[in-house]
């Protein structure tokens, strides 16, 4: 029971993730690989606010704010100087490295000492209350004016030069809002693992694509389930397994091979197995399945 | 209306593929009148919408819309002005988004959006309406994805899209080339009954001589960046620019 609450919580707080590479791999449709990066990041601001006396809700909200920067680095980088998004992203998560060390001047800090968010009631339902609060806000979000242009803008850019409207503006302002996300998430986790560490982000666009790949193999033609919703049940059930894996008597340096053997599963089973059991073409044709979501073109 | 004066333009200066398409051109295209521009591949057809709606940019000369010059804005501020359509029914939409919703966002070109709701219950009627008059049965597919129309569907769609808040210009892009015969006939009986109800002025590529003389009211020519034949359309007919079309060839291949 333990075990599966602890997964319930890293799989929250991995759906805030989540939901932030939703924004650019599957709504804009570009590749941010900066994530690795932004994830400390995010961990790392929030640890120099909070022992600088700042209250943690603040200082995870910076957390937030400063890593939206790294979005703006990263599509900075791929508009105004043409550079692949790809190597973009690399770049960024590269720089990201170098910074996360001079904030605090350390690898390592430890949290221990300083309050968290998690302190003031259950962990698991602060998680809930913040996962579900954020996905409202991104649903209502992208049914705005401003968020069905964002989305359009992942669709067809030409449509929205056309409207009058710089696409290259909402290019930025996806990157900014996924990476500020993927900080917040970040903050979360060092948090509620009680320390900031550098290499806590090796592994976690795995882990964010892992998430989006799972919540999109369920329920795969129901428009009503939203792509939010799909990232926060792919997280949890994501980590879930991973508990399950080390339950069954795996060491937690396996992790990281668990993590992409379960990416591998589920994708083999969204392009191989559907069309070895004919299930795809037997009912309603490959075309629907695509109907509510849009799958992530490279895999 | 659309003034186009000393243009000029040319690729890959400097190589030995250096191309001087257009050198001092000059255009006038009248209002609410439909223009429609032929000429061979390579000519400077798609070269000119381009550069009329920025999304190539000029070397010199001085595009005026409506008396302002235009060739030094952006291709999304002439974008205000000008509607277009392309030969790709899926460029003029966005194919994952329902009818509904790319119309509604079609409706708020030029405006400034914020963050408000774009969906708005009360304009569901005037879309209805709209997609009524279009005859394609649409109107009942309000909240069907795009990409789920046919090619015919989705470019009368993209063309109701481009005039819906009456641009000044309209330029289609050979918007019927990517259809079959008879499709591309339903959609350029539709594009003429659009522009005759929205008085729009009009400037259209075709490749197809018959369809250019039917639905135009003036025929350009283009050869080489230049204008090789500028007529009213029913003061010419086919078979005259046919001949004309085998005389440049003969030329040449002499």
């Amino acid at each position: 029971m333990k075990l599966i609450i602890t997964s319930l919580e890293q799989g929250l707080i991995f759906a805030i993730l989540g939901m932030g590479v939703i924004l650019t791999f599957k709504v804009l449709g570009e590749s941010d690989l900066s994530v690795e990066g932004t994830f400390p990041f995010g961990a790392f601001i929030f640890a120099k606010f909070v022992s600088m006396g700042f209250n943690p809700i603040a200082s995870t909200a910076l957390a937030f704010c400063l890593g939206t920067l790294a979005g703006l680095m990263t599509s900075t980088l791929f508009i105004k100087l043409k550079i692949k998004p790809i190597l973009a992203g690399i770049l960024t998560m590269t720089m990201l490295y170098s910074i996360n060390l001079r904030i605090n001047g350390k690898a390592n800090v430890p949290l221990f000492n300083y309050d968290s968010v998690f302190d003031s009631g259950s962990t698991l339902i602060i998680l809930i209350v913040l996962v579900i609060a954020i996905k409202l806000i991104i649903d209502l979000f992208l049914k705005t004016e401003t968020g069905y242009l964002l989305v359009a803008t992942g669709d067809n850019e030409t449509l929205v030069r056309s409207l009058g409207v710089n696409s290259n503006k909402y290019k930025v302002m996806g990157f900014m809002l996924a990476n500020g996300l993927i900080a917040l998430s970040g903050a979360l986790m060092s948090q509620y693992q009680g320390f900031a560490d550098i290499t806590m982000g090796t592994g976690v666009m795995v882990v964010g694509l892992a998430s989006i790949i799972i919540g999109d193999t369920i329920k795969k033609n129901a428009s009503w389930f939203k792509n939010t919703s799909r990232a926060i049940v792919g997280a949890t059930i994501y980590k879930i397994m991973g508990g399950i894996a080390i339950d069954l008597g795996l060491a937690p340096t396996d992790l990281k091979a668990i993590s992409a053997f379960i990416v591998i599963a589920f994708i083999a089973y969204n392009n191989v197995a559907l069309d070895l059991f004919g299930k795809a073409s037997k009912k309603e044709g490959r075309e629907l399945n695509v109907k509510g979501t849009k799958p992530i073109k490279e895999f | 209306m659309l003034k186009v004066q000393n243009l000029s333009k040319s690729f890959n200066v400097g190589t030995e593929n250096e191309i001087n398409l257009f050198n001092r051109f000059n255009l006038n295209i009248e209002e609410h009148k439909c223009t429609a521009i032929i000429g061979s591949n390579g000519c400077g057809k798609s070269t000119l919408l381009n550069m009329i709606a920025g999304s190539v940019p000029i070397d010199s000369g001085e595009i005026i819309l409506n008396g302002e010059d235009i060739s030094k804005l952006k291709e999304e501020e002439r974008a205000i002005h000008i509607g277009r359509v392309y030969q790709d029914p899926s460029l003029g939409v966005s194919p994952a988004l329902t009818i509904l919703e790319n119309m509604s966002l079609a409706d708020k070109k030029g405006e400034k959006f914020g963050l408000k709701r774009l969906i708005r219950k009360e304009n569901n009627e005037k879309y209805e309406e709209i997609l009524k008059a279009l005859g394609l049965g649409l109107e009942n597919k309000l909240n069907t994805r795009v990409k789920f129309l046919s090619g015919g569907q989705r470019q009368s769609l993209s063309l109701l899209m481009a005039a819906m808040k009456h641009p000044d210009l309209l330029l289609l892009d050979e918007h019927t080339a990517a259809l079959d015969p008879k499709t591309s006939h339903v959609v350029m009986r539709k594009t003429k009954e659009l522009l005759s109800n929205y008085k729009i002025t009009t400037i259209m590529i075709s490749h197809n001589m018959k369809d250019a003389i039917e639905y135009s009211d003036r025929i350009i020519m283009l050869d080489k960046g230049e204008i090789a034949l500028d007529k009213r359309s029913c003061d010419v007919s086919e078979e005259e620019l046919l001949a004309i079309y085998k005389a440049k060839l003969e030329e040449q291949i002499a």
